[in-house]
């Protein structure tokens, strides 16, 4: 079973990709959702971090969810969600689970003027289309262990550490379902 | 063309769930932002005081919406009168995240809207039932919100407006195909659109609710008549505490079926805006711009 983070923001879009490709899914809406299915993964959709962030703190989710990812449950996060797993964001210091060993830059491509698609190299996979939406992108990596899995223009914008894999762009807007695909066996 | 349409709408997807926040200083913006808000639509006036001010009301000043543009890391939307094409690139211009082409401002065409698809920017529309909605869509809105009556704290017109798009929108996905033609030919729109409302159960774009919420119970009606997320305009700056009030909205849009929860959120809120009944009010905003 993977649990989508269903706070705010694109998480309906996981969950019709998690139901093409088969997979058993759940909301995590409320500590309740936790209590009731146990996830083997867990989705941090895109959406306004800032939002989610604060919904995380006043639903009591945070910890549950901190557990979870320290316990090496495999956690995917698209745009918003690499910003919650960052470890550092270069432009706010607002922080969230601080797990991955990332320096992010939020809205590094400006304004909704900004947002693009693009088809890239994803380490792995192959040639995929990917859609940027006020998106952020990895700065730098602060440890080793981080491995990138896709650069666009000299920036980096998926990358995987331990548990954890992160993209800049959405692959759940796309009908392209690799990225989802590559979760589910990888990690 | 095509891509950028797809993107704004994908914008929308992301603001899902959440409540969009009308503010009047970079101030009420970080305070919208604090408590939650997907993003914020900057305007000198919130519709209570247009409403109560009377006279033209207009774009607000490109200086003002800009210094909320650096006071928030959220996406920022600002209004346009309708028609008002001119208002448009300049909002565009200064690179506004998101247009809302609004009958709360007094309109500047009382027969045609912009046509968006000439903008980068995406745009929200308002509108009352499918027909409205669809032609806006055909115009190259991204996003659509009901109408509502806005500025009146007052949530029976955004009930109306997004009942009557849900059970006109059911209607067409129980239609059998050659009835399609008749119905594009009765909302005067094209019968790609009312096919692809018969074949997918909804709008081909995102749908939020508007106009006259005040409480969290409020926008978890909306939420629970099908609304994919919520402005508050006047609503929040307008009662008693507006960051608890703020806060307590979000949480009950996210939560919108969690009726323990709400009446948790409920309590102890201040005053809410005090607002003016339907009958009450000379000007039906909601009458613009179909």
């Amino acid at each position: 079973m993977i649990g989508v983070l269903a706070l705010q923001g694109g998480f309906i879009e996981h969950i019709h990709a998690l139901e093409k490709l088969g997979v058993p899914n759940f909301e995590i809406r409320e500590m309740g959702d936790l209590e009731k299915n146990k996830p083997d993964g867990i989705i941090l959709p895109g959406g306004e971090s800032t939002t989610i962030g604060k919904l995380l703190h006043s639903s009591g989710l945070f910890q549950c969810i901190d557990d979870l990812i320290r316990s090496g449950v495999p956690v995917l996060g698209t745009c918003a969600g690499m910003i919650l797993l960052a470890k550092r964001i270069v432009n706010d210091d607002r922080l969230y689970f601080q797990a991955m060993d990332i320096s992010v830059k939020r809205n590094a491509y400006g304004r909704q003027l900004g947002s693009f698609c693009a088809v890239e190299n994803f380490e792995g996979i192959g040639r995929i289309p990917m859609t940027f939406i006020r998106a952020p992108f990895i700065e730098r990596i602060d440890d080793e262990n981080v491995q990138i899995l896709c650069r666009m223009d000299d920036h980096i914008v998926a990358a995987r550490q331990k548990n954890m894999l992160v993209t800049s762009f959405h692959p759940e807007l796309t009908d392209d379902l690799r990225v989802h695909q590559y979760f589910l066996d990888k990690f | 063309m095509n891509e950028r349409y797809e993107l704004n709408k994908n914008l929308a997807q992301m603001l899902k769930g959440g409540v969009i926040m009308d503010v009047t200083s970079p101030e009420q913006a970080r305070i919208a932002e604090n408590a939650g808000a997907c993003a914020v639509m900057a305007l000198e006036r919130i519709p209570a005081d247009i409403r109560a001010a009377g006279g033209v009301s207009r774009m607000s000043d490109p200086k003002m919406i800009k210094e909320i543009q650096h006071a928030v890391s959220i996406p920022v939307m600002a209004k346009v009168r309708i028609g008002h094409f001119v208002e448009a690139q300049i909002l565009e211009a200064i690179e506004i995240d998101y247009i809302d082409e609004s009958e709360v401002l007094s309109p500047a065409d009382d027969l045609f809207h912009i046509d968006k698809t000439k903008f980068n920017v995406p745009f929200v529309c308002g509108a009352k039932d499918l027909g409205e909605a669809l032609r806006r869509i055909s115009e190259g809105a991204s996003m659509i919100r009901t109408k509502g009556e806005p500025g009146t704290g007052d949530i029976i017109q955004a009930v109306r407006h997004m009942r009557m798009m849900m059970s006109q929108i059911r209607q067409i996905q129980n239609q059998r195909e050659d009835e399609l033609f008749h119905t594009a030919k009765e909302l005067q729109v094209s019968y790609e659109l009312v096919q692809y409302v018969h074949e997918n159960g909804k709008l081909p774009v995102v749908n939020f609710a508007a106009g006259g919420v005040a409480t969290p119970a409020d926008a978890a009606l909306m939420m629970q008549l099908g609304a994919e997320g919520v402005f508050v305009g006047s609503g929040i700056f307008k009662s008693g505490n507006p960051a608890k009030r703020a806060e307590a909205i979000v949480k009950s849009v996210t939560n919108f079926n969690n009726p323990a929860l709400i009446a948790q959120l409920s309590e102890d809120l201040g005053e809410a805006m005090v607002g003016i009944n339907e009958q009450e009010i000379d000007l039906l905003m909601a009458e613009r711009g179909k």
